[in-house]
């Protein structure tokens, strides 16, 4: 044995030793989108007060996750803000049979902070033609979902036209709310799950009605690289249970009527 | 191609700003003798090392509302700073300092003290000095730094989308522009502007190197006769 292995072979002994430490809880790798950064550390700290394994969360742009996971990013579940994602992973064939599930709808909302006092409650859409509203946030309506949610609501409310040019563009629903809070932007269209959390709940909030927009429906699965496929699957049928609704019920998400999963009918992009 | 022609415009005014406030900074910090003088060798060198991110983050609450630079506009223009032409401007400056500053230095200490002191000698003041000696001389260290503050500009990403907005034809630079395609699955169109990007940036580049090179040649070869 040369003296390179040996110390190969010490180092591998150590890092097996350090993993046997660790107690035999699974370790659970998610991609979760950015509307969810609330919620899911919510549901993931029940998850794990229930079973010994550990969820390790990391949230971003769904269509970034979509781009990594093809090239093999070593996630075992991926919670996109878009339905289409996880359909064309499935269709790539990277997905767990039987695992691709809409587990909430998402809620867009009118957001600013309470010292602006624009009374969302009563004003709605107006509020956006207030002349101390110099800018309005929200997601980029060319790949983020909640963005092209936001534009086809301002769309139908007939107000699109008026206030096009104080429209910015975040890069995702977590960059709009962040041009507000920021101040930099004087109101936002945000994911409701953001403004009900516990950072922005002081701010004023107008849910924008859900027939305003396509719904913004959201889905899960879990990705055949997985190597503790129990451990996925276990997180994922917590996903589906009462105490995990519960959480997304109260950050603003609603449900979808379960049938199983249609074919996408949307247009490819 | 509205982005890239918006980058290029922003390249150009944030070299031109960099020339004119990078020529003072460099000169102060080739030839002051004060002992604190590394402390704002370091500020200068900051964006090199620190991420975009904490430059974008920093910079999105300082021309917030709350903050200095914000409340300054405010108060002078009557509207914010973020999301506008000129406030990505102001953080390309700031992103791209080093890359105008150093080789200005660089090329500034390069020069030989005799030669300075000779000119002082001979009663030139230091602007005259300047102008005649130590500028002609370090023609390579200022295409050098044009190039590359123009350059750096070209190609910034991260700050630009902390603090753009993405507004096509004002904050939409060619970077965002090939992120959003990326983003939208549309690879074939983020290849088609990344791909001018790359010719542009590598010509844009040989030429100057190129261009460096002799001049510096001819600079050292032709300066003692004029």
């Amino acid at each position: 044995m040369t003296y390179i292995s040996k110390i190969l072979g010490v180092a591998a002994l150590l890092i097996m030793g350090s993993a046997v430490a660790r107690g035999q809880g699974a370790q659970i790798s998610v991609a979760a989108a950015a509307d969810l950064t609330f919620a899911l550390n919510e549901i993931a700290k029940e998850y794990e007060s229930q079973t010994h394994n550990k969820v390790k969360i990391v949230y971003g742009s769904s269509g970034n996750f979509f781009s990594q996971i093809q090239n093999g990013a070593p996630f075992d579940v991926f919670l996109s803000a878009d339905l289409e994602y996880p359909r064309k992973l499935q269709a790539a064939g990277l997905v767990e049979s039987g695992t691709l599930y809409r587990y909430a709808i998402g809620e867009i909302a009118l957001w600013c902070p309470a010292n602006l006092s624009l009374d969302l409650k009563n004003k709605h859409w107006n509020a956006l033609k207030d002349p101390r509203v110099q800018k309005i946030a929200m997601a980029n309506p060319a790949h983020a979902p909640y963005g092209r949610a936001a534009l086809e609501a301002l769309q139908k409310s007939g107000i699109y036209s008026q206030i096009q040019p104080k429209l910015v563009y975040g890069e995702n629903i977590s960059q709009a709310a962040q041009f507000v809070q920021s101040g930099n932007a004087q109101i936002g269209i945000v994911a409701l799950s953001l403004a009900l959390s516990p950072a922005m709940k002081s701010g004023e909030t107008w849910e924008i009605p859900g027939d305003m927009h396509e719904p913004i429906e959201q889905a899960v699965v879990v990705l055949k690289r997985t190597k503790d496929k129990p451990a996925a699957r276990s997180f994922f049928n917590f996903l589906k249970g009462d105490s995990a609704r519960g959480i997304l019920v109260d950050y603003g998400f609603t449900f979808p009527a379960h049938a199983p999963v249609a074919p996408s009918t949307r247009r490819e992009p | 191609m509205e982005a890239l022609f918006l980058s290029v415009r922003l390249a150009l005014c944030v070299s031109a700003i960099l020339f004119a406030i990078g020529m003072p900074l460099a000169y102060w910090l080739a030839y002051s003798r004060w002992r604190g003088k590394f402390l704002v060798e370091s500020v200068v060198a900051l964006p090199l090392v620190l991420p975009p991110t904490v430059l974008g983050f920093y910079l999105l609450v300082a021309m917030g509302p709350r903050g200095p630079l914000g409340k300054l506009w405010q108060a002078l223009f009557g509207h914010g700073l973020a999301f506008t032409f000129t406030g990505l401007i102001v953080a390309s400056v700031l992103y791209s300092l080093p890359f105008a500053v150093q080789p200005l230095v660089a090329s500034f200490e390069g020069v030989d003290r005799k030669l300075l002191d000779a000119s002082a000698v001979l009663g030139a003041s230091a602007l005259r000095t300047f102008r005649r000696v130590v500028f002609p001389m370090s023609i390579p260290g200022v295409l050098t730094a044009l190039v590359l503050s123009f350059a750096h500009t070209l190609g910034e990403f991260g700050v630009v989308l902390m603090v753009g907005g993405n507004l096509p034809g004002i904050t939409r630079t060619v970077s965002i522009d090939i992120y959003d395609h990326v983003q939208s699955l549309e690879y074939a169109d983020a290849n088609r502007m990344a791909v001018i990007l790359l010719v542009f940036s590598f010509a844009v580049l040989s030429v100057v190197y190129g261009v460096n090179r002799r001049v510096g040649r001819r600079v050292w070869a032709t300066w003692p006769a004029r």
